[in-house]
């Protein structure tokens, strides 16, 4: 192993590696559908089918994949500063909180264009404050953000049960949520756009606004991490913390001001689920979103470019599991968990286990285009 | 005498639930003090619970659930020590990625293998490991004073609670007085200079890894095999993370890893017992308070305020021979 990792072509290094790290997650995949004992093949036609091959599914599509822009969106832009935010789980799920808190107040009086720019900064808002406490523990008194981020997932689930169960649910109810929106907190769906295309999409389908701001956002992160002397900042530091320290950038406040972004991302997630589909707020409404936000960074490679196909790649996988589990019974939505777990082990820690063997065709090809003055040590 | 029974009681089951996350934080230990980083003790508790369920249904055996459990564990922390030892590949991101693919596919093997939902079926008695009882347990029980808390608390849990609490001045033995256990902690501090002596930081990070996957393997027996009887979906509801909790709070030392854990479990079987009824003084606190209380403690034992935390210093990174 003490051969250096040689310079490949960007294309190879973008483009080819990630292809083949994804390719090798979803033959293993196969192989688990092929040990349940089902066509692997077969199931990857009904998935793509079930997912784009109607209006109706493609909105459904469309809807799970705003969820992952924004939580993939939150763990990339921690990513670029050398930060794992693996707390966009409980970050988005307490934003919820600031949600129901405007849109209770104001659902009733004021029209939806109005709400919802409110309801963008409470859950913002609600999500950044729950990364800051992480944050500041991080940089001020070293405690490692992976683990500060994990139990304030924990802690997050706990306060949102005792709020929802006690403070938001209605009087008279059983159920542990709040009321059903009225107009006011409702967000226009989109399913008349795909309709523009001469696709047939149902009222019900829950592609909505959200969809249009999470776009919106992931234009915004690129402007802000590549355009931006804050994004020069945040990527120097996660680059060489040493590098940036000597450069005067302030340790503290680069992590800080990272995780408040990051965090307002995975916070605005929570738009989506209950303004645009649930109208209320219920219990457990993330549900593992924030999670797959990682594996969604992680196949994007932390660019917004990436990110946007990860994310529908992986609302394909949900809204086409869930079409899935109906043809084969032997097979549920969890598949999707284990693609995640397969798509997380090898284009994240796995990243660099095929690259020795493609440089040495690339080499066998070209030597020059692999550049084979190569760059010593890339130790951390 | 009421309070002294529903003290023991309350006891009873903190023991009850303590081992799985004293056996995980075991887990933990090794492998951190090695310099590898794990959450994914979650996943591979859960695989070992589903394995050792799995296996000790089909063959009516306890001890082959067992063997099979520690197999899918050691099997899954081999994976780990795959990527963030060989590939070098980052060691969060890979525990992360266990986790999942252990949710995952203990769900959508169980319905498939067994079709009940995600369960395996409910084990027979031989199946499971049953409660051991000490000698004169049951003469003693009327003795004053020894006699309850020696038969009710001590006495007639499982052999694998025994072996957990054994495992923990066991795992002091190994850690600090035998030469593995030594070179284990140089691994975890300063590899470089473990290298320099002679000695393949890789293999004795795998080694650690490997007590780690036997560990977990344990835990998750324990938890399907004795706790329980079969396997259900997600049955272990985040205990690898309060596990993981534990051995920060116990600045990963193996005597207050079990402290920790006593502690934790205490908290937990506390909770279930007062559910909704109050308390003398602080009047009544709210179910869920209790359940975040174990994570609440770690983030300010992490932010330094009650003694500090500092964790094994090579921890997390991969180790690169010098060129």
């Amino acid at each position: 192993m003490s051969t250096p990792y040689a310079k490949l072509p960007a294309w190879a290094d973008y483009g080819l590696i990630p292809l083949i790290n994804l390719l090798v997650a979803f033959v293993v995949a196969g192989l688990v559908v092929l040990l349940v004992g089902e066509n692997p093949l077969r199931a990857a036609v009904i998935l793509v089918e079930g997912a784009f091959g109607s209006g109706q599914g493609l909105a459904y599509t469309l809807f799970y994949a705003t969820n992952f822009i924004f939580t993939g969106l939150a763990v990339a832009v921690a990513f670029h500063c050398g930060l794992f935010n693996i707390g966009g789980e409980g970050q988005a799920y307490i934003a919820g909180l600031g949600i129901a808190i405007v849109v209770l107040a104001f659902d009733s009086t004021l029209p939806w264009w109005v709400v919802f720019p409110m309801a963008i900064i409470a859950s913002a808002l609600f999500g950044a404050l729950w990364a800051l406490i992480p944050a500041y523990l991080q940089a001020k008194r070293g405690s490692h953000i992976v683990i500060t981020t994990i139990m304030f997932n924990f802690i997050a689930a706990s306060v949102m049960v005792y709020m929802l169960v006690n403070v938001l649910k209605p009087a008279g109810s059983m159920a542990p949520q709040t009321r059903q929106f009225v107009e006011g907190g409702q967000l226009p769906k989109l399913g008349w756009l795909l309709a523009e295309f001469g696709l047939t999409v149902r009222p019900s389908a829950p592609l909505n606004v959200s969809f249009l701001l999470a776009l919106v956002m992931a234009f915004l992160v690129w402007v802000l991490i590549w355009r931006t002397k804050l994004g020069y900042e945040i990527r120097t530091f996660g680059f060489s913390s040493k590098a940036a320290r000597y450069a005067g950038i302030s340790e503290t406040r680069i992590i800080i001001v990272t995780m408040l972004i990051s965090g307002a991302l995975a916070g605005m997630m929570a738009l989506n689920p209950i303004m645009g589909d649930q109208h209320n707020v219920p219990l457990d409404f993330v549900s593992g979103a924030g999670f797959v936000g990682i594996a969604v960074a992680l196949m994007g490679r932390s660019h917004p470019a990436g990110i946007v196909p990860a994310a529908v790649l992986f609302g394909m996988l949900y809204q086409g599991g869930a079409e899935l589990a109906f043809e084969m019974p032997n097979i549920s939505r969890d598949m999707i968990v284990i693609i995640q777990g397969l798509v997380i082990l090898f284009a994240g820690a796995l990243e660099h286990m095929f690259r020795p063997a493609i440089q040495g065709i690339f080499a066998s090809f070209s030597p020059r285009s692999v550049g084979i003055t190569a760059t010593k040590g890339e130790r951390a | 005498m009421e309070f002294i029974d529903a003290l023991i009681n309350i006891l009873n089951s903190t023991i009850r639930v303590s081992v799985p996350l004293l056996l995980a934080c075991l887990a933990g230990l090794y492998s951190e003090r090695a310099g590898v980083f794990d959450i994914g003790l979650e996943g591979k508790m859960l695989a070992g619970a589903f394995a050792g369920a799995a296996a000790a249904a089909v063959f009516a055996s306890a001890w082959i659930g067992l063997l099979i459990a520690v197999l899918v564990s050691v099997g899954m922390a081999l994976v780990h020590g795959f990527a963030s030892i060989t590939h070098r590949g980052n060691q969060i991101v890979s525990g992360v990625a266990i986790n999942f693919i252990a949710a995952g596919s203990t769900i959508i093997l169980g319905q498939a293998w067994f079709q009940q939902g995600g369960r395996t079926p409910s084990l027979p008695p031989e199946g499971r490991f049953g409660a051991v009882n000490l000698p004169f347990a049951d003469a003693l029980r009327d003795v004053p004073v020894v006699g309850q808390p020696y038969s009710g608390l001590l006495s007639g849990h499982s052999l694998l609670t025994y072996v957990a609490f054994l495992a923990v001045p066991f795992t002091w033995w190994v850690l600090f007085r035998t030469r593995f256990g030594l070179r284990l902690r140089a691994v975890g501090e300063n590899p470089a200079a473990v290298d320099t002596a002679g000695i393949s930081v890789a293999w004795l990070r795998y080694r650690a890894v490997i007590c780690t996957g036997i560990l977990t393997g344990l835990a998750g027996s324990y938890m399907a095999l004795a706790q329980n009887a079969g396997f259900v979906k997600d049955m272990t509801a985040g205990r690898g993370y309060i596990a993981l909790a534990a051995l920060i709070f116990a600045k990963w030392k193996p005597v207050p890893a079990m402290f920790a854990c006593l502690l934790f479990g205490f908290l937990d079987a506390l909770s279930i017992r007062l559910q909704g009824s109050p308390l003398p003084i602080i009047g009544k606190v709210p179910v869920q308070l209790m359940q975040a209380l174990p994570y609440i403690l770690t983030v300010i034992l992490l932010a330094g305020f009650i003694g500090k935390a500092i964790p094994p210093r090579a921890g997390g990174v991969p180790y690169v021979k010098e060129r």
